[in-house]
């Protein structure tokens, strides 16, 4: 989800049988709930597919805080300024948790980061929407956040310890950020005039669709999920948790009286779950692939953040040697 | 290649506590590396005091290693207080 669509490079997962003794006594560990840890021997595939799940991750956390970015100096009054800030630094952390588990890996940050911004590293598709009213700072806050916990709560038992507790950790934090923006949309929808309810149905049509695809592909579609699932790097498919995701969404969606943009959306009393309508899958790869609204200015903004402080991290590192030198002298 | 120096932070989350490790960060100096855990792990009044440890300071056990040091400790069951069965008159001890 934040990581989309995560390759493995294995085409079937072996069995026990299958495996060499050092393969099979990782597998059973994996199968008893007893979590890997940086030191513990793991086969190569493993070790380069977390990289890469990590990593998506991690930037799709770094991306995430410029749609909201866009909105600081906007804020309708100081108080939301203050919670927005808040909530974009707790992104920051995040990403910065995700990195230290990737690096425990034996990846290095800056390499990676040198990935995302050549393209060669995928971040979340939905951040590759605009944010065009105030009230898109109150659906991101509900239904991309919202999602992202679908998905993170499930991940905080991953196999890897390091990618575990970087899961606990922000899991913890998420619940404000979740909060912060359904209290936008319902006050909007409370005390707001006219024009500001149509903002908030608005910034739902737009992100209602984008915010589903933020599970990745479905099930039919996913060819690495076994593996992923057999490694415990990933515990519930796609459709799963987005299924998970619209039954728990849709109530709130009724108690701020607005609408989904799907009129397939409906309980199914058989099921017990909510219909949906299909997913334009074609819009989902087009914006994976770099054809989204904002994809080329915000891989831009990263790499201009990156180069234009360049000369402050230079200095830092000069200072620093001076300060040594002087203490050895 | 990362330029600054990835240090391991360790967090006193109340007085009267051992500290915790609970990441790493990358700063250019020691003191950056505080001012930064501070800001990465300290948001919400988790901490009291923080130490930072250059990551390549830290000596670690080998995985291996675990059976020859740890076993040793596994079959000495005399050392638990509950090895010693004493009558129910002696009372709480
Ligand atoms: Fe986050
Ligand atoms: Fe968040």
């Amino acid at each position: 989800m934040y990581a989309q669509m995560v390759e493995t490079g294995l085409k079937q997962v072996k069995s026990l049988d299958e495996m060499g003794a050092e393969e099979r006594a990782f597998q059973q560990k994996i199968d008893a709930e007893i979590k890997i840890e940086a030191k513990n021997w793991m086969p190569d595939a493993y070790r380069k597919t977390l990289i890469r799940q990590i990593s998506q991750h991690a930037h799709s956390e770094v991306v995430g805080m410029l749609p909201e970015g866009n909105w600081v100096t906007r804020a309708p009054t100081f108080k939301r300024k203050l919670q927005l800030m808040a909530k974009i630094q707790d992104e920051a952390g995040h990403g910065l948790y995700l990195y230290s588990a990737m690096e425990t890996l034996g990846a290095d940050r800056d390499e990676e980061i040198d990935k995302l911004h050549t393209g060669k590293a995928k971040y979340s598709s939905i951040f590759n929407y605009p944010t065009l009213n105030w009230a898109d700072m109150g659906a991101v806050g509900w239904l991309v956040d919202g999602a992202a916990i679908v998905n993170q709560v499930v991940l905080q038992r991953t196999s890897y310890g390091p990618y575990s507790r970087a899961m606990i950790r922000i899991c913890k934090e998420e619940s404000f950020h979740q909060r912060q923006g359904y209290e936008i949309l319902l006050h909007m929808m409370r005390h707001g005039n006219e024009a500001q309810k149509e903002m908030v149905q608005d910034a739902i049509n737009r992100l209602w669709w984008p915010s589903l695809m933020m599970f990745g592909p479905s099930d039919a579609d996913s060819p690495n999920s076994a593996q992923s699932m057999a490694w415990k790097i990933k515990r519930h498919t796609n459709d799963e948790l987005r299924q998970r995701f619209i039954d728990q969404t849709v109530p709130q969606l009724e108690l701020l009286g607005c609408t989904a943009p799907d009129p397939d959306l409906k309980w199914n009393e058989e099921r017990g779950h909510y219909d949906f309508g299909e997913i334009n899958w074609q819009e989902f790869y087009d914006v994976l692939k770099g054809y989204g609204p904002c994809n080329r200015e915000r891989v831009e903004a990263r790499r201009n953040a990156i180069e234009d402080g360049a000369w402050v991290r230079e200095a830092a590192v000069a200072h620093a040697n001076k300060k040594k030198q002087r203490s050895a002298a | 290649m990362s330029q600054w120096t990835l240090f391991e932070v360790f967090v006193r989350s109340k007085h009267g506590l051992n500290h915790k490790h609970v990441g790493s960060v990358h700063a250019a100096d020691d003191q950056m590396a505080i001012e930064n855990a501070r800001d990465l792990y300290t948001r919400r009044n988790e901490g009291v005091s923080i130490w930072v440890v250059p990551s390549s300071a830290i000596t670690a056990t080998a995985t291996d290693e675990k059976e020859p040091l740890f076993d040793p400790s596994d079959d000495k069951v005399y050392r638990h207080a509950s090895f010693y069965e004493l009558p129910d008159e002696v009372g709480h001890m």
